[in-house]
Order: C-alpha cells, then structure tokens, then sequence
C-alpha cells in the first residue's frame, strides 16, 4: 500500500492537472474509447462508464490558468468559471475529448453549451436538462429521455451500444465509489483532524478525472490510513460549508478557513460526486430505471433543484445537526444567482435553527484570503467564547 | 439633461392604457369581484389557461419595470439587499421583493392582492425558479404550480418534450387551477380563447414586419415593449387584445401608406438615418433617456429580439385551438430565451437580413444571464455572418446604479459614427461598381 502522502500528491497532481493527461492517456489505450467531459454539478457518469467512455469533470480552470481570451467572451458581471472554461476549449486543454455535458444549473453554463455548438468543440455538446417535476412517470420518464439522448451522442462517437449488464456494473462501481467516499466524510465527521479538508477536496477532485475503478482503491488506501491515528487535534469549530457546488473555491480559500480554526465537516465543493445519498438499487427492473429512481428519489439538495415541498434550508440544517457542526458558513462564488438567491432563505433557515453563520463571495482565481481568514476565525472565536 | 416633455402618445398606447387600467382596477378589487389572483411570468406565461379558470394575473417582472420607470426600483433593491439579497442577483427579484416589502403598492398606486397561486412557469430563464422558490416562502400557505418547460436543447420541440410538458399541465397545473379556482377545466372555453390569440398573432406579425419597410414605419424595440404588452401579458386570447392589435396595424398600415416614420416620446421622427438590430432588454430606470440618444441620431430599431421573450411568432408559430395543451406546450418551448445559441444567431441574422439593418447592436443586462451569458459569441458570429458592423453596450434592468448615461452616450455616438462612415464607404463602393 502506498503511503498516504504518496497518495495525497498524486491526487493533487490529478486534481489540477488542467491537460487531463491521465485520461488522456486511457482513451489512447484502445480505440473505441471516449472522453466526456462534463461541467458541475451532477451527471449520471454510469452511463458513459458503460458506453466505454470516461466521464471527466470539468470544474474550471480555478487559478491555475491564466484566462486571456475567455475574457473577451464575458461581461465583468459573469462568474468567472465560464470564462475559464472556454480558455481551455480555446486553448488545447480540451482537445480529445469526444463530447461535453453542460448541467442544468444555471443559465451561463445553459448557454455556455451553446457556445461550444457555435465553437464546434468536441463531436457532441449537449445541455443537459434535468426535470423539475419529481412525478416518477413525469419527470421520470424525462429523465430517462435526457440520458437516452447522451447515450445516443456517444454511440454515434464509437459505435457502443450500453447492454443492460454493462450498465448495472457500472452502477455498481459507482455504488462503491459514493460509499467510499461517504466513509471518508463519516471517520472526518468523528475525527476530522486526521484529513484536511483540502486533502479530502484533493481526493475528490482527482476522482473525477481517473477511472473510477482506480479512484476506489485510492478511496480504500485513504481509508485505510485515516482508520489509525493521524495528525493533531486542534481546538477548532466545526462547520459545514455550502453554496461552493459550481465554481470550485481556491484551495487557498479552504485552507485559510481551517486554519482561521474551522474544521470543514460536510461541504459541497465536489456535489456531483455525492449527489446520489444511498446506493443506486443494483437488482432494479432495468439499469435505467435504477438510475432514473436514484435521482428522483435520492438526490442531495442544492441550488439547481427545485426545491418546494423539501426546503433546502431545512436540509442544511439537518445536515449541520447530523454532522454536530458549530455554524455554517455561506460560500459562494461572485455572480452565482442560483447559490446567492437561495442564501437569504436558507440563512433564515439557520437563525431560526438557532446556528450561526457567516457569508463571503469568491472567485475561483481569488487570491488575497486575509479578509476571508479574520472572518472565519472571528467566527471561529465567537462561537468558542459564547455559543 | 432637460425634463422629458410630455409624452406623445398613439391611439392604440392610449386604448392600452386603458385596458392596463382596468386590469389593475380590477386586481385592486379581486377579493370584492370573487377572482382568484395567480402570479406568474411573462415567458412561456399561460394566459388563455389562467383567463379560462378566470383568474387574475400578476407578472412580477412586470411590476419590477413598473418601479424601475416610476424611479421606485432603487430603494426596493437596496431593501432586499438589507436582508441578504447580494448585490451580484437578477434586480428583478430584489425589485420584486422589496416592493412586497413595502406593502405591494403597484403601479396605479394601490395595493395588489396576495397570490391565491403561484404558477411558476419556467421558461428560459433559470433564475425564475429561485425568484419563486423565495415567494413560496415569503407567502407562506400558497400553493405553487410549476411547469417545467425543457430547453431547445436540439435546435427543435419534439415530440417528448411536449409530452413532457401536457403530463404536466394535465398532472400538476390544471389540478392546482381547480383546487384554487374551484371550478372544472373547460378546454372549449380554452380553445374559444385561443382562436382570439391566433387572431392576435396575425396582426401582431403583419405589425413586426411593417419595420421592412423603408423607411420603418415602428421602432420595434423602444415601441415594441409597449406594442407587446396585451399579447405577451394577461389580455392574450381576448377579445381586446384583438381589437387592440387591429387598430394598431391599422395605424402602423396608414403610417406605412404615408411613408411616417415611427413616433417616439417627442413626436414623429423626420429622418430614418440607420436601421438596427437590437438583442437584449432595454434598461427601465431611464428609459425615456435611453430612448432620446437613439431617436436623437436618427437610429430607428427594425428588429430586437426582446420582443420575442413573451412569444415568438415571427416564424411561424401560432396557438393551435383544435390541440389547446399542446399548442400552449409548443409557445412555452418557442419563447425567445428558450432558444439554444445557434438557433438566436439564426434569427438574428434572418433578422438583419430581412430588416435590410445597418448595424447590430447588443444591451448587455447585468441582471439577465439567460440573455447576456454568451452574448459576446453572438455578437462576433453576427459581424462574421452579415458583415453589418456591431455594438455593444452594457446597462440593467431596473438598478439605477447600472445605468451611466454618459458612457452609453459616448459608445452609441462611436457606434453612430461607425455606421455613417460605413453608410459613406459603401456609397463610394457602389458608385465605382
């Protein structure tokens, strides 16, 4: 087994590898594979699994690119991860990928998707609507319809045809991915000093750009090593992030408020990879269907979701309770309306759940982190002093 | 800058000013007439559905530009941003909630009633989903009807995608108009209005592409947010809607015969200088400002595309009475915002094109990303396609905090000046040919 430093560096260099060379790498190992890239949040990635295909995330180029061109494509008062994006198709970090999946989120990454149809990157690049109407043979039958269409596009790249089998193995991998991952954040949730979350952002974030069978024996190595003892408990807060699903925060930004004495017990920086909460059924009438019930049934809360009825306030709140966190912090991206218009109802959410909070806005090229830290460790202090 | 005159007003603005007054004498009375208030959005809204369970509208957007001309938007946004609203979100929605805020005084200065529905029809425009999901909250008890209306992903509506959307009329929508209303869905009476918004759309056509002629008879876009009124809001499918677009194709018809030019706040124009194109909503806080610098240069609009949110009819599209649900399904997917890119760079040029336009000009709006995100793309795919030259301005909707009168003025100046040595270079190249 490797050591888990090992570990940890090599997913960083996969994390923000922004030339995708790994999977790169795995297309040209035989010829009928296929790169997909998709943009946050959430994508059945199972079914590009199947289709021979690897589901590679795209999250921006965060600040490890300098964005000259995709600058000339947005006005000042668009979040910046767009902008990002385009640099890379633009430039060559996009190239041999074979097609694009752009979430319903919002409308910058809807008409994004437009813009690679006007750009002609990749062989297909499809928006990706998911329904807004929960009704199993309503939005259900959507649903299906919406991944049928991705599965058509893929076909037409490599000729693969997804067998009901092939389908539900890949559903089983992903299975095993979700519950690993979920074993990370539980043992951080009892013992969340034994890995950062910047370390635990790392690993997610690489996962997203491997096979997925390699990412789980690197989820099972990191088990492995934070089951014993690591690291130092501090006297910190522990707080639960939100409003982080899209454009991905700076990992400056994530260190400066564990070091402001914020441990991060639950967040959503890397959504899609959890939206899924439970296992996909594995024995279901069809494979499709399996995954169609996932989503209308099991999905996490977030902005991009329609959310009368299930308010996702209370749900934060449950979550905060279930991860015994002190406060929350609101973290959002500069312009995000999705995470910004949900802000004042979910704080409101908190005030009468009687936890704190505290809201600041970023880029995902912030670099100046002392304001965000002294307002992370004021909270961090007032909460130690007087909650 | 001098006070704005008085504004001179056409026949048909004046029938419309009565048919708004009525409407809001009527919501200011809907509890005494035993109406049911629904508010809704003007995009993909379903105003023949709403008018057939006679239930009253609301348009939240509507009310937001209302505030933003009455020069009220400023401090209901600065309101809403005092209790969390960020400075970065759609104005709209702070508009919105800011006047709620302060008692939900509309336009005609009386209060509007509290929704007995919300009918979230959400068409083209993600942040619709969050404006209500805040109303539900903010009007607790409420029920909300949502109708998911899928995006022109393809390029085109399929059969699914209207399948999608009937199960939800049939599933979702109509039974909350029921619950609401108490009263039985009739699709005859939905289809008896339907007829009248056929009737409508075909003046309303014949009235857009008036504006070929040279020179345009209308302004489409600074008009053409008062000629859209009735058939994007809740008159569609009446039988004043009719007569209002009749009499105004009847006017726009006679203009045409006398070679007028189009009338704007100050009168009618006397020189047609440059045709234009124009994508995006116009900025409401100083609208009539706005407005001046392009009359003021001679600059008429022949086709804007903002004119197209609450419906576009303009290549083909009509509401279909013999299939009502389908037919509503099929106008909520058409609406302009629910166009993938390719297919607005499309129209755009048909536009620039067909209109015989001498430049394309873009109104960025801060608020509005369903619009805005991309536009830069368009704007360079409409200068490489038509080689006409093009503009691009920034503004908002209803902050005022967003509108720099000087800097809009010096870039369209730039912009005129561009134009008129084009005009000048053209010419030259004619006479040589």
């Amino acid at each position: 087994m490797k050591s888990l430093e090992a570990i940890l560096n090599e997913c960083e260099a996969l994390a923000f590898d922004l030339n995708f060379t790994r999977a790169k790498k795995w297309k040209a190992e035989q010829s009928n594979r296929i790169l997909v890239g998709y943009l946050p949040i959430y994508i059945p990635r199972e079914i590009i699994h199947a289709a021979n295909g690897l589901p590679v995330g795209i999250m921006g180029a965060g600040d490890r690119k300098q964005i000259i061109k995709g600058d000339a494509y947005y006005q000042s008062y668009i979040c910046h991860l767009p902008r990002g994006i385009i640099e890379m198709a633009l430039d060559t970090n996009l190239q041999e990928f074979d097609g694009f999946l752009f979430p319903a989120i919002c409308d910058c990454v809807r008409n994004l998707s437009g813009m690679f149809k006007l750009s002609q990157k990749g062989k297909f690049q499809r928006y990706f609507d998911y329904p807004q109407n929960f009704d199993p043979f309503i939005g259900g039958t959507f649903y299906m319809q919406e991944m049928e269409k991705v599965m058509d596009d893929m076909y037409r790249v490599n000729k693969v045809r997804i067998e009901d089998a092939a389908l539900f193995n890949s559903i089983k991998l992903y299975n095993r991915n979700r519950q690993l991952i979920e074993t990370i954040y539980n043992i951080r949730q009892e013992f969340p000093w034994r890995l950062s979350a910047v370390e635990t952002y790392h690993i997610l974030r690489a996962g997203i750009t491997i096979p997925v069978e390699e990412h789980n024996q690197i989820l099972e190595q990191v088990i492995e090593h934070i089951i014993k003892e690591r690291g130092e408990q501090m006297d910190n807060i522990r707080v639960v992030i939100s409003g982080s699903f899209c454009e991905q925060p700076p990992i400056g930004l994530i260190k400066s408020i564990e070091m402001a004495g914020c441990y991060i017990v639950d967040d959503d920086f890397m959504l899609g990879s959890r939206w899924i909460r439970g296992e996909i059924k594995e024995n279901f009438e069809s494979s499709l269907a399996a995954l169609t019930n996932a989503y209308i049934n099991q999905s996490t809360f977030s902005s991009a979701y329609y959310d009368v009825g299930n308010p996702k306030g209370d749900r934060l709140v449950k979550m905060a309770k279930e991860r015994k966190a002190d406060g929350i912090i609101f973290s959002a991206a500069s312009f995000c309306d999705p995470a910004l218009l949900d802000r004042p109802q979910m704080q409101k959410a908190c005030d009468d759940a009687g936890i704190p909070h505290i809201n600041f806005q970023y880029h995902e090229n912030t670099g100046q982190f002392k304001i965000i830290k002294e307002q992370a460790g004021t909270f961090s202090d007032s909460i130690k002093l007087w909650a | 800058m001098a006070d704005p005159k008085e504004a001179i007003k056409e026949k048909s603005m004046v029938i419309q000013k009565d048919m708004l007054a009525k409407q809001f004498n009527d919501l200011s009375k809907a509890k005494e007439l035993g109406k049911k208030v629904v508010y809704t959005f003007v995009p993909g809204n379903l105003t023949e559905l709403i008018l057939a369970f006679d239930m009253l509208p609301v348009y939240p957007e509507i009310n937001a530009l209302q505030s933003g001309m009455r020069k009220k938007s400023g401090d209901y946004i600065k309101d809403a941003e005092k209790i969390g609203y960020s400075e970065d979100v759609c104005t709209y929605v702070k508009c919105d909630i800011g006047m709620m805020l302060n008692g939900n005084i509309g336009p005609t200065g009386e209060k509007l009633p509290s929704p007995d529905l919300l009918l979230l029809s959400y068409t083209g425009c993600f942040t619709f989903l969050k404006w209500f999901e805040n109303l539900e909250r903010l009007y607790p008890g409420v029920p909300v009807a949502m109708l998911h209306t899928p995006y022109q992903e393809d390029g085109k509506i399929t059969k699914d995608q209207v399948d999608y959307m009937v199960k939800q009329l049939k599933e979702e929508v109509i039974p909350k108009f029921e619950q609401v209303t108490g009263k039985k869905y009739d699709p005859a009476r939905l289809s008896k209005l339907l007829e009248n918004s056929v009737k409508a759309e075909e003046y309303w056509v014949k009235i857009l592409e008036m504006a070929k002629n040279k020179p345009s008879p209308i302004d489409a876009y600074f008009a053409g947010v008062y000629y859209m009124g009735p058939i994007n809001t809740a008159f569609r499918g009446t039988d004043e809607c009719v007569e209002y677009y009749q009499e105004l194709y009847n006017e726009v018809n006679e203009r045409v015969k006398n070679k007028q030019l189009p009338v704007n706040p100050e009168g009618e124009m006397k020189e047609e200088r440059f045709r234009l194109v124009v994508e995006g909503p116009p900025n409401w806080t100083n609208f009539r400002e706005f407005w001046k610098i392009f009359y003021d240069m001679g600059a008429v609009i022949v086709a804007s595309t903002y004119t197209k949110v609450g419906g576009l009819y303009d290549t083909g599209f009509r509401h279909n009475p013999a299939e009502p649900l389908e037919s509503l399904a099929k106008y909520c997917m058409g609406c302009y915002t629910n166009l993938n890119l390719p297919q607005r760079v499309e129209l755009i040029e048909k536009y620039v094109k067909e209109y015989k336009a001498d430049g394309f000009l873009i109104n960025s709006i801060k608020s509005c990303n369903s619009f805005s995100a991309g536009q830069l793309m368009i704007m360079r795919q409409i200068e490489q396609r038509t080689g006409v030259p093009v503009g691009f301005i920034e503004s908002d909707l209803v902050d005022p905090r967003y509108f720099s009168y000087a800097n809009i003025k010096n870039r369209l100046e730039s912009y005129f000046q561009m134009l008129e040595q084009r005009k000048i270079i053209l010419k030259q190249e004619q006479a040589i040919v």
